[in-house]
């Protein structure tokens, strides 16, 4: 995203300097698996190398989603996951005043946003009631929908892709959608989400379903061979937790945890409370613990929302026990740390809002909504809660 | 607005062009009565005949050209005494200036007798250009966020063509500040009529042109930074802090001090960024200037051994560098687009660590060495060859440091590379106050940039935003916090943090760099940081 909207260049989005792979005595190879030999403990590249292993881990990650449209192949059909898909874009951009773009999820907005930084006129099919209201509840979804379309975006509700035309030289030239309007374009983006990356694995001894599938070790079938990432599906979703987990943060935790494993002490996935971020345009999200896009049986939530409409939070508590669930935050940074400690004790919902101020991650000088949320949340729950000053935040982690 | 901005950008360009232009025109012819006004008597005595046979009434069509020939016949007469071993008669004005002030006097023809409007037609221009070019941002620029788009594509900001033109433009224009400052002539020129505002009996010096050309482009790029930045007060309020104390304190006062009589002096400017301060020069004069002038240089003593670093302590070296400083206020402003182009190798902090902390070095050094001068010319006064301490003269240590480190790195290497090596090259690689800063900073300070629990994507925006080339992501990929004693704290990697990862603060020392363990927050497999 941010190398083709000029932020950066390729390097820059290395994690690490090219040095750092050698130093470390890793073998960095960049070539295509083929087949996988699990008797023989070997795997040939497209290249004609292969290379033999002791344990393997299986980290392929995932493919965008095709869901049989037609003219789904058509050129200038495309999704947003791989490098050679940003390059693929990078080219037909030039050739591209305005595109269509399937899916309103995290990938589709981003890809909007890259499209708009060139000049491109945006369709953003969506097929929910609002943006991403699958995932957030109806009052974020909302505001996020409207800062879309501040951006100019011409975003669609609860429409669906019927088809893609091709333009006469074998590129999309327009898509028609379910209610059978017909949309010119020149690029047509997939982002109705993404399903495991498998095709490697799916005809081999391994196990696998959606995903590889796997314990919570991230033990496949095969011995010595492991799976983690957005390929991997658990058998046994830890509590709480889905079986396919396809996030970057969840990645990672299972990365750290599975190098446990490999260096000789063996660990299971064992996450903390969940969080999550994203940022959308120009409004960063941030969520820790669960808030569902409806709310359960015995939850109760609060929602603020500032003037202007660009910042809100949304907080969700235990209605018996008061015990605090989880929060959404749209334009106010919050610390993780705090809120970890929180979920992990089954604060109360109190005890959060009391401390909201030291909880704000925003950089210096912001303006400060603390004491207009804590009064909106006193009227509506009919407590009397009163703002903590602004104490050095490390102080609560232990108390 | 497109238009506007494009109507914008010619009215600069037009202005910029004249103002170059000023450079390679004009009309110089000294007359017999303008050198006798303008030497003094021995100066007379010593180059009346070369000058009135070589120069008087010739017709000159630059000031360069003009002040080559005065600095030549200057150079060689002095040379003509040194070989004959005639010292009384050898003259000690540093050539660039004598040459400066006969350019000036023997500047004729339209140029001199048009200021104002030509005033308008740079200045003006210039500015009335480069503002609506910039305001034209608030409606072409889309909704308040951060605006990176098309940085590494743009020619202005990857090193292409226009970079490339900027870097030769402003390191051309630092070598003739600089060395030829009489080159200049005609554009000193045209700011005498700012000049003759704070004293209508004197006339603008290049250093005068300097600081009015400073304050106008950090007024200008500070209105675009603010711009871009609107969403985040951090920046904002900065910015227009630092601006106010270019204005201010190294522009306006120093302009309004000497009509009282006091000494000009940039009150917030510290040793040993003002490495100047304990030159003889500088101290006797303050001494000599009454209450206020003994004020300042205990001021200055205490603010580079006190204030200083109970202020860093406190808030960093942020609250200098990005916040006060004149050379950090240019590189936030005019700097800012360039802000990528800092290089994020480990190889460049390797080298930075080097090159700042040995300036720092040859600084303490050569303070040394000039403090023992001036004590000798305060205290005994007798004294001969005060100057000379381990067999070297002070008076060379000096000029060695202020030619490679004054002139060279702060400014032509430090400004003139913005469009090459990002806008803090001065500052990260051989400014002698951030090194010391820097060692309070890291060593014993409550700042601190903390990063968010679990939440960074390693993305890259911080490492690729940092003007000091640190790289921000290392941290922060691993729940670190960053401390580093080159963080200038400009804040705007907090900025450009698409997840809020780190934020700028202040706070006990304890705990202040964060997750010390492999593992990143939001793992429950391990404990945090055992
Ligand atoms: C546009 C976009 C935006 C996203 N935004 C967010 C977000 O905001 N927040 C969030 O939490 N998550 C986000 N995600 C999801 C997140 O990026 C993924 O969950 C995460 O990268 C998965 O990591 P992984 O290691 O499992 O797989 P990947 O990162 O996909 O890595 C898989 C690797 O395997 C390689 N590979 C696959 N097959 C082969 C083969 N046969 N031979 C050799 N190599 C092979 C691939 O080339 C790739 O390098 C986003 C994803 C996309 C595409
Ligand atoms: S680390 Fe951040 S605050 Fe410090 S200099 Fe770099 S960008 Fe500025
Ligand atoms: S900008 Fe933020 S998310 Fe990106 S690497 Fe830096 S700290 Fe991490």
């Amino acid at each position: 995203m941010y190398v083709y909207m000029g932020h950066m260049r390729w390097s820059d989005i290395k994690p690490y300097e090219d040095w750092f792979w050698i130093k470390n005595r890793i073998d960095l190879v960049e070539d295509w698996v083929t087949s996988i030999d699990y008797q023989k403990k070997s795997i040939n590249t497209k290249s004609g190398k292969s290379f033999s292993f002791d344990k393997l881990i299986l980290a392929l990650g995932s493919k965008p989603n095709k869901f049989g449209w037609p003219g789904q192949e058509l050129k200038a059909v495309q999704g947003l996951y791989s490098k050679q898909d940003l390059e693929s874009l990078e080219e037909i951009s030039a050739s591209t005043k305005q595109a269509v773009i399937v899916g309103g999820g995290l990938i589709g907005v981003e890809l909007a946003e890259m499209l708009l930084s060139r000049g491109i006129k945006v369709t953003f099919l969506v097929r929910e009631k609002k943006f991403w209201s699958n995932v957030l509840p109806m009052q974020e979804a909302d505001l996020i929908s409207r800062h879309i379309r501040k951006h100019h975006v011409d975003l669609r509700f609860e429409t669906e892709l019927a088809e893609i035309i091709d333009d006469g030289n074998g590129r999309a030239g327009a898509v028609i959608t379910k209610s059978g309007e017909k949309i010119p374009c020149q690029l047509v983006g997939l982002t109705a989400g993404v399903s495991p990356n498998i095709d490697l694995v799916k005809e081999s001894e391994l196990e696998t379903k959606n995903g590889i599938l796997i314990n919570t070790f991230f033990e496949t079938n095969i011995a010595d061979v492991y799976s983690i990432g957005d390929c991997a599906q658990f058998r046994e979703p830890v509590a709480g937790r889905r079986a396919l987990e396809q996030v970057w943060y969840t990645g990672r935790i299972m990365g750290e945890t599975l190098a446990q494993t490999i260096c000789g002490t063996r660990k299971q996935y064992n996450p903390g409370p969940w969080f999550n971020s994203a940022k959308f345009f120009d409004i960063e999200y941030q969520t820790y613990g669960n808030v569902n896009p409806t709310l359960s049986e015995n939850e109760i939530e609060f929602y603020w929302e500032q003037a202007g409409g660009e910042k809100c939070i949304h907080f969700v508590w235990d209605k018996n026990t008061g015990i605090f669930k989880g929060i959404n935050t749209f334009g106010i940074r919050m610390r993780h740390e705090l809120f970890d400690q929180w979920l992990r004790k089954n604060a109360l919902i109190d005890e959060v809002m009391m401390n909201l101020k030291a909880a704000n991650f925003d950089p210096e000088f912001y303006t400060h909504h603390e004491q207009e949320i804590i009064e909106a949340f006193n009227r509506a729950s009919g407590k009397n809660i009163q703002l903590k000053p602004k104490t050095w935040w490390r102080n609560l982690l232990n108390a | 607005m497109k238009l506007v901005k494009n109507i914008g950008l010619v009215l600069f360009l037009v202005g910029l062009t004249i103002f170059t232009s000023l450079v390679f025109t004009g009309d110089f012819k000294m007359t017999d009565e303008i050198m006798r006004s303008n030497l003094s008597e021995s100066e007379l005595l010593n180059l009346e005949t070369r000058l009135t046979s070589e120069v008087v009434e010739k017709n000159y069509s630059t000031s360069l050209s003009f002040g080559n020939d005065v600095i030549r016949i200057y150079n060689e007469t002095n040379q003509q005494f040194r070989d004959a071993q005639q010292w009384d008669k050898v003259m000690y004005t540093a050539p660039k200036e004598f040459a400066s002030k006969l350019a000036r006097a023997s500047s004729a023809g339209w140029i001199p007798q048009h200021k104002s409007l030509l005033f308008f037609l740079t200045f003006g221009l210039g500015i009335l250009g480069s503002l609506m070019f910039v305001l034209a941002e608030l409606k072409l620029g889309g909704p308040a966020g951060i605006k990176n788009n098309g940085v590494y594509h743009s020619a202005a900001t990857n090193r292409g063509w226009i970079g490339i033109s900027a870097f030769v433009f402003l390191v051309s224009f630092y070598i003739l500040l600089y060395y030829f400052p009489f080159a200049l002539t005609n554009v000193i020129g045209v700011v005498d009529p700012v000049k003759h505002l704070f004293n209508p009996a004197d006339f603008a010096s290049q250093w005068f042109l300097y600081g009015f050309m400073y304050c106008t482009v950090m007024i200008v790029m500070g209105a675009r930074m603010i711009i871009k930045y609107r969403h985040n007060n951090y920046q904002i309020v900065r910015t227009i802090v630092v601006v106010f104390f270019q204005v201010i304190f190294a522009f306006l006062l120093v302009e309004i001090l000497p009509l009282f009589d006091l000494p000009a002096r940039d009150l917030k400017n510290a040793w040993p960024l003002d490495y100047s301060f304990l030159f003889e020069w500088n101290v006797t004069e303050l001494l000599d200037s009454g209450h206020f002038g003994k004020f300042l240089f205990v001021w200055g003593i205490v603010l580079s051994l006190v204030i200083i670093p109970v202020m860093v302590y406190f808030y960093g070296k942020r609250w200098y560098c990005s916040w006060v400083c004149g050379c950090g206020g240019l590189a936030e402003t005019l700097g800012d687009p360039y802000r990528q182009l800092s290089n994020k190798k480990l190889w460049a902090w390797k080298l930075e660590r080097w090159m700042i902390h040995g300036v720092l070095v040859f600084a303490i050094i050569m303070t040394i060495f000039t403090g023992y001068l001036t004590y000798n010319v305060i205290q005994n006064p007798t004294m001969e060859s005060k100057e000379y301490l381990f067999g070297f003269s002070a008076y060379d240590v000096r000029e060695l440091y202020g030619f490679l480190i004054g002139s060279i790195f702060a400014g032509v290497i430090g400004t003139g590379f913005y469009p090459i090596f990002g806008n803090r090259t001065w500052c990260r690689f051989g400014c002698p106050l951030a090194a010391y800063m820097g060692l309070v900073q890291r060593f014993k300070s409550r700042f601190r940039i903390t990063t968010n629990g679990g939440q960074c994507i390693s993305c890259g925006n911080c490492s690729t935003y940092c003007e000091q080339g640190i790289d921000v992501r290392a941290y922060a990929q691993k729940g670190q916090n960053i401390v580093r004693s080159s963080c200038v704290g400009c804040g705007v990697c907090a900025a450009v943090c698409p997840r809020g990862v780190l934020k700028l603060e202040n706070g006990p020392e304890a705990n202040r760099f964060g997750n010390e363990g492999p593992i990143v927050l939001g793992n429950n497999g391990f404990e945090l940081n055992q």
